[in-house]
């Protein structure tokens, strides 16, 4: 899970060098259209794909977890052989595969199910299909409702982000929750959090033999085709791709490995059949870039700044409350009380956030039952993680008071606790306001992480619609301007707060 | 008035108070002086339960506290008297007016509007109506202490506790409230008083009672104190002083 979680936690950051380095040309990548040659006197082809991916199409296998296997692992080391060159993986995140082939220079090829889509055909070469599969439903054993993709209108269901299912589940009307890998909407589904899953029928396939609440919803259908994706242009690699795959089919090693899997069907035969329908020679016209058509855009961007508002908002209210109560134990609370708050600080802040966040969403479902929706998981998650933060500042504010403020307010008659309220903890607040208006602004960034319990927030809005346009920079620009309008409000609503404490 | 019999107080191993006995009339001035560290604030944090005595019984106008005595009553002591301090002590975040109506609204009870009249009546007694809006840190040293003194009084209460009010003022702004501190005296309020300043003790105390070590060493008018110490302790000690 860390490459695409390292970069849903820095996407805000990514976003602005992102900008300062388009400043810059970036170099040409048509220039090196031809790799053929390149690759030979490597002697070793570098293909991506993403180990998150899970089986059966590349995944560490249960009994030795520092092997990867899967029949596309199996698929591009026979295909490399065929090419009479060594095979080297490159782990690389799914949903930045062909930017970065683009990019060019970490890999050569991609074998991670990227499907024959005019889109990627727009985008990058693509080979002839090395898989066929279809979209199949999959619904809960008990709820037998549920029998195809008509049957979805107003249902929610998960699918993979930038996919072929996406788009047929928005068409059918079905409330569509996003993932951005292929366990979790299993998972969600077999909680109830979803009413179905429309995925690629061999991740359905592996997923529903050990799933026994769960059953396929109809027949596969809407074939699609995994094809092998090169640098665009680069036709001569292109040619013995395609060659070598068809070797491969006709030598029945392809039938074998999928065979293996369990994967093999008569749908296979097109791989040999298959011929170019010529999508490649009439590419879609793209869209333009993201920057010019901003008024699209833009709306989108702003709807998906609505969730990271309330995310943060709610999120913060909690961290505040409970922080305070956390800070209070430890200042003045008896000696439990004060274990107890070092305890929770320590650990929240010393753990990561991801992980706390999976806990809650899925350890808390899985071992207590307690069916959190994505949105209260979030803002619970993020709450109490804040909350540590936020004990300590108020613990520094509390800290920062005199002791002779306490002594005034007693000798005036004030219990303990009004003493406390009208008087230490107005101070407190004050001082550790600046710090707490940190912490706030932080967590505008911070809540991008949700992304990953499928809320689409700003930064997952990005990323999903800068692979759409092809356009990180002018996208990352209006993204990176919303999270500076929200930071910037934040921070003027501190000052003014602050105007209002010190006059 | 007030009555005070065998306070004994210790921080750990230090002894603090060994045995002071005090007593004292309603309407009179009490000025406590000694070489710091004898005990003298202490005493007075005593009387006002900031601390709590070891040993020994405080009386004040019937209400007796002593080492056992419950939190009501801890209370109710701490209500019949008024502390002021040497470093003021101001809420910095409230205005001089909230400041002095903070103890009579929220812990006595009062209204806001009589709070606030009650208020502006002390703060003018003690040189101060101009500034009720002013925040403490708006003020001088001096503005500050009357602003203590005038939210001390607010809680109406029957004795004064005065723990070195001047000290920490330049001498340029001490005298403002050594004003403050007279008109007091002479309207009859019953008051401890802890200070250095001579000319202050010699001319509105009652008695004054000189501390050494956990103890009052002497005690007696002022004529008598200061014009014949009896204690070879307190004529060394006001050898010391200037006044």
């Amino acid at each position: 899970m860390t490459p695409s979680r390292f970069r849903a936690l820095s996407a805000p950051v990514l976003v602005l060098v992102l900008f300062v380095l388009g400043l810059f040309p970036a170099p040409s990548s048509s220039a090196r259209a031809d790799s053929w040659e390149g690759l030979t006197n490597r002697g070793v082809v570098r293909w991506a794909n993403d180990a998150e991916g899970g089986a059966p199409y590349i995944f560490h296998p249960a009994d030795d977890a520092s092997k990867l296997v899967g029949f596309e692992v199996e698929f591009a080391e026979a295909l490399c052989s065929r090419l009479g060159l060594r095979s080297e993986f490159v782990q690389y995140n799914w949903a930045n595969l062909i930017p970065g082939l683009r990019q060019g220079g970490n890999f050569d090829i991609v074998v991670a199910a990227l499907e024959r889509t005019p889109e990627n055909l727009a985008q990058v070469g693509m080979s002839r299909p090395y898989f066929v599969f279809g979209q199949q439903l999959v619904a809960r054993a008990a709820d037998t409702g549920i029998t195809s993709l008509d049957g979805l209108r107003g249902r929610t269901v998960g699918v993979l982000g930038a996919t072929l299912s996406q788009r047929l589940a928005t068409e059918a009307g079905a409330e569509v929750r996003v993932y951005d890998e292929n366990v979790n909407y299993f998972r969600d589904l077999e909680l109830g959090r979803i009413d179905a899953v429309l995925t690629d029928s061999p991740i359905a396939e592996v997923n529903l033999r050990d799933r026994p609440l769960l059953r396929r919803a109809g027949r596969p259908f809407a074939p699609g085709f995994y094809a092998v994706a090169v640098p665009a242009g680069d036709t001569r690699l292109l040619e013995r791709i395609d060659g070598a795959i068809l070797e491969l089919y006709r030598d029945g090693t392809l039938e074998r490995i999928y065979r293996k899997h369990g994967l093999w069907s008569s749908e296979q035969a097109t791989i040999g059949t298959w011929t170019d329908s010529g999508e490649a020679a009439n590419p879609v016209t793209r869209p333009a870039g993201g920057f010019a058509r901003w008024n699209v855009y833009l709306p989108i961007l702003l709807r998906a700044a609505v969730t990271t508002v309330w995310v943060t908002c709610a999120s913060m209210a909690l961290a505040v409350a409970w922080g305070l109560v956390l800070a209070v134990g430890r200042v003045y609370g008896p000696a439990p009380a004060r274990w107890f708050s070092i305890a929770y600080v320590e650990v929240f802040r010393g753990t990561p956030l991801l992980l706390q966040l999976y806990f809650v969403y899925f350890g808390l479902a899985q071992q207590l039952g307690w069916k959190l929706s994505a949105g209260a998981a979030a803002v619970l998650t993020l709450g109490l993680n804040y909350a540590a933060n936020e004990a300590e500042n108020y613990r520094a504010g509390l800290q920062a008071v005199p002791r002779g403020q306490t002594e005034a307010a007693l000798a005036l008659g004030m219990t303990p606790w009004l003493t406390f309220r009208r008087i230490l903890l107005p101070q407190a607040l004050r001082i550790s306001l600046p710090s707490v208006t940190n912490d706030f602004i932080a967590l505008f960034k911070d809540s991008s992480i949700v992304s990953v319990i499928g809320l689409v927030e700003l930064t997952k809005e990005f990323l999903i619609r800068a692979l759409d346009a092809g356009d990180y920079l002018g996208l990352g620009v209006m993204t990176a301007a919303i999270y500076f309008a929200m930071g910037w409000a934040a921070s003027a609503a501190a000052r003014a707060i602050e105007r209002r404490l010190h006059p | 008035m007030i009555h005070v019999q065998g306070l004994h107080k210790r921080f750990g191993d230090t002894r603090v108070l060994e045995g002071v006995d005090h007593m004292q009339k309603a309407g009179e001035v009490a000025v406590l002086i000694g070489p710091s560290g004898c005990g003298k604030s202490t005493f007075l944090r005593c009387l006002n339960q900031l601390e709590q005595a070891d040993a020994g019984t405080i009386e004040i106008d019937g209400l007796v506290v002593g080492p056992r005595a419950d939190r009501k009553t801890r209370t109710e002591l701490r209500r019949r008297t008024g502390m002021v301090f040497q470093q003021f002590h101001l809420f910095p975040h409230l205005t001089v007016l909230g400041n002095v109506i903070e103890a009579p609204v929220h812990v006595g009870g009062m209204s806001r509007a009589d709070a606030t009249a009650l208020a502006m009546e002390l703060l003018a007694k003690v040189g101060l109506g101009d500034r009720a809006g002013f925040h403490p840190a708006q003020l001088s040293g001096g503005q500050q202490q009357r602003v203590a003194i005038a939210r001390a009084l607010a809680m109406r209460p029957r004795v004064l506790l005065f723990d070195e009010p001047t000290s920490s003022l330049d001498p340029q702004l001490r005298g403002e409230v050594l004003t403050v501190l007279r008109d007091l005296a002479a309207e009859g309020r019953t008051m401890l008083l802890v200070t250095h300043e001579m000319g202050l003790a010699r001319d509105i105390a009652d008695q004054v009672l000189f501390f050494d070590a956990g103890k009052v060493a002497e005690s007696g008018p002022p004529e008598q104190v200061f014009g014949d110490p009896l204690h070879p302790r307190t004529r060394e000690f006001l050898r010391g002083t200037h006044s």
